[in-house]
């Protein structure tokens, strides 16, 4: 079983984030790691090929500091990494993004299953993964916060609005997990060494057969015009409770028309 | 006037309220057309037209809606094709934004995704969305194609406005590939009977403080017509489901009034929550995080502060 897990180097959530001139997230300054969503799609992934015969592939696209996303997921225990670099790429949409991604996944090889977070932890659009199945043409099972595969079908279980649904689709399929899904193993001291010896291949965008004209901020199919810093909310009202905060709180919402 | 194509989400034909609320939107920027997919368009006409909406296209193949979004994505690629429409408006959900996700590569389309806000703009719609843990807003067009905008819940206040509402059953072809990936088992949720999380009006959200024991946000939520949400804290130790998560990896919610009760406020919690309107929390560390972003807070044990809100609400 060959699977493929996509995962994104990103500003870390808990810094201050901001934007570029141009409108590009600024990631200057700013420490970058894994997205923490994509650890439970490496995660899934070496589960499944430890519990059976299989090679894990992370495949990252990024800046050269994006390597740090394909290290990382090494150290976990993924077998080999795929890093896609070119100065064409920066200011990619999710469009963009996703053809990128399909091309050097068919370069890859043709995997079982491939594997990604929900969403990426800066964007949080959470439409990689669908781009992604139609640019294949796999059947595509989301937001799974479980997963197993038997007899070549792939079935999750997620949780919906109105039910919890169980979804199966025959192999190769796509499939984006939750972080409910497990538990993210921290790099062991042996699987850090390990990783060092592990290949990573660097591809530019040539290497993909895709045209630069189809990728970057020039080209995408939107555009951001404006980035506003949202003011600090205004101090509000803090009282400590002395046996009359709820009869204090019932009065705010009172004053505010909520009740 | 071009038609904006708005896709409408409903359960068997009771139409939710993002629709009315994306067919309000849809008018600045020409004439909705509401798409409804599955069974029930009979029931929803009349709504669908109050609203604004001057054609209905019904698709009730049942295949569109067994095999999750890729047929959906099909049926709307088909009328892009066919209408040529000034936008696509589709409520953003996880469900929706996979639509969303689908139509673009399709019809190679710009998409836009949790937009708070739609306007007309000189060249096609402007947006606006919130950005890192609602620190930033942005507002964003769409370049190529057809624009493609996923619309959150309780972004417009819904107007009424006859439209014609021309009912026109479409017949439309599902590849095969679209229906590879099937709902095998369905278990439905126990209602609560309260209004749906990502839609409800106001949201009280308990974490780590309940100690495991919902009731009391449950009969505070209750007294004020509320939907309960939980912190990831509260969902990972198993006392509410993973459905009813606020927060980075669960529901983004944007009501008029949110309450946290037992939340210290983490910043994965508060990129679900920060855009509400009015916010409040309960908690008894004064230190908690949560207590920067709020309206009101209250400094103490939510088995105190919680009861007694509840009784004086009710006694209003």
């Amino acid at each position: 079983m060959n699977i493929v897990v996509c995962v994104k180097h990103v500003p870390d959530a808990q810094s201050e984030r901001g934007f570029n001139e141009d409108n590009t997230t600024d990631r200057d300054g700013v420490d970058g790691l894994l997205s923490e969503l994509d650890e439970y799609a490496v995660e899934q992934a070496l589960q499944i090929a430890e519990a059976g015969e299989g090679e894990v592939t992370v495949l990252t696209v990024g800046p050269a500091d994006a390597a740090d996303a394909v290290k990382k997921s090494l150290q976990m225990g993924a077998d080999k990494g795929v890093h896609v670099s070119d100065e064409a790429i920066a200011g990619s949409d999710a469009p963009a993004t996703s053809l990128i991604l399909a091309e050097a996944i068919k370069k890859v090889g043709s995997p079982d299953l491939v594997i990604t977070g929900m969403a990426s932890t800066d964007g949080t659009m959470g439409v990689v993964p669908a781009m992604l199945a139609e640019r294949l043409g796999l059947p595509q099972v989301t937001y799974a916060s479980e997963l197993t595969v038997e007899d070549g079908v792939a079935t999750i279980r997620r949780d919906g609005d109105t039910a919890s649904e169980t979804i199966q689709a025959s192999l190769p399929a796509l499939v984006s997990v939750t972080d409910q899904i497990n538990e993210p193993r921290y790099p062991s001291f042996k699987g850090i060494m390990a990783a060092k010896k592990k290949p990573v291949e660097e591809w530019a965008l040539a290497d993909l057969g895709v045209d630069a004209g189809q990728v970057g901020l020039a080209n995408a199919w939107t555009a951001v015009e404006q980035t506003t810093k949202r003011p600090p909310r205004e101090q509000g009202t803090i009282v400590t409770d002395e046996g009359d905060g709820g009869t204090k709180l019932a009065e705010f919402l009172t004053t505010h028309k909520f009740v | 006037m071009a038609e904006v194509l708005v896709l409408v989400d409903h359960a068997n034909g009771e139409v939710k309220k993002p629709a009315a609320e994306m067919l309000t939107l849809a008018r600045r920027l020409g004439e909705p057309s509401a798409v409804f997919i599955g069974p029930g368009a009979e029931t929803a006409k009349d709504l669908l037209a109050r609203y604004g909406a001057e054609k209905i296209y019904s698709v009730s193949d049942p295949a569109a809606l067994e095999s999750l979004v890729a047929p959906q994505a099909e049926v709307l690629a088909q009328l892009v094709q066919e209408k040529q429409p000034a936008a696509v408006l589709i409520p953003s959900n996880s469900g929706g934004k996979e639509i969303g996700a689908r139509l673009a590569v399709k019809t190679e389309s710009g998409l836009i995704t949790d937009a708070e806000d739609v306007q007309a703009g000189d060249s096609g719609p402007v947006t606006l969305q919130s950005v890192f843990a609602g620190s930033y807003t942005v507002n964003a067009k769409v370049t190529k194609g057809t624009p493609i905008i996923c619309v959150k819940p309780n972004s417009a206040t819904p107007e009424q406005a006859a439209g014609a509402g021309a009912f026109e059953e479409l017949s439309v072809s599902i590849s095969d590939e679209a229906k590879a990936a099937r709902i095998t088992a369905s278990e439905p949720r126990k209602s609560s009977g309260r209004p749906e999380l990502a839609e409800a009006a106001i949201v009280v959200s308990g974490g780590r403080g309940t100690g495991g024991d919902f009731s009391p946000v449950e009969s505070f939520a209750d007294s004020l017509g509320a939907a309960v949400g939980a912190s990831r804290a509260a969902v990972d130790a198993g006392w509410y489901p993973h459905s009813s998560q606020v927060g980075q990896t669960g529901k983004q919610v944007s009501p008029q009034l949110y309450v946290a009760a037992g939340i210290s406020g983490a910043i994965q919690h508060r990129a679900g929550m920060q855009t509400s309107k009015t916010i409040v929390a309960i908690n008894k560390d004064e230190e908690a995080p949560i207590f920067e972003l709020v309206d009101f807070g209250v400094v103490g044990d939510l088995f105190q502060v919680l009861p007694q809100a509840t009784e004086a609400v009710k006694g209003k």
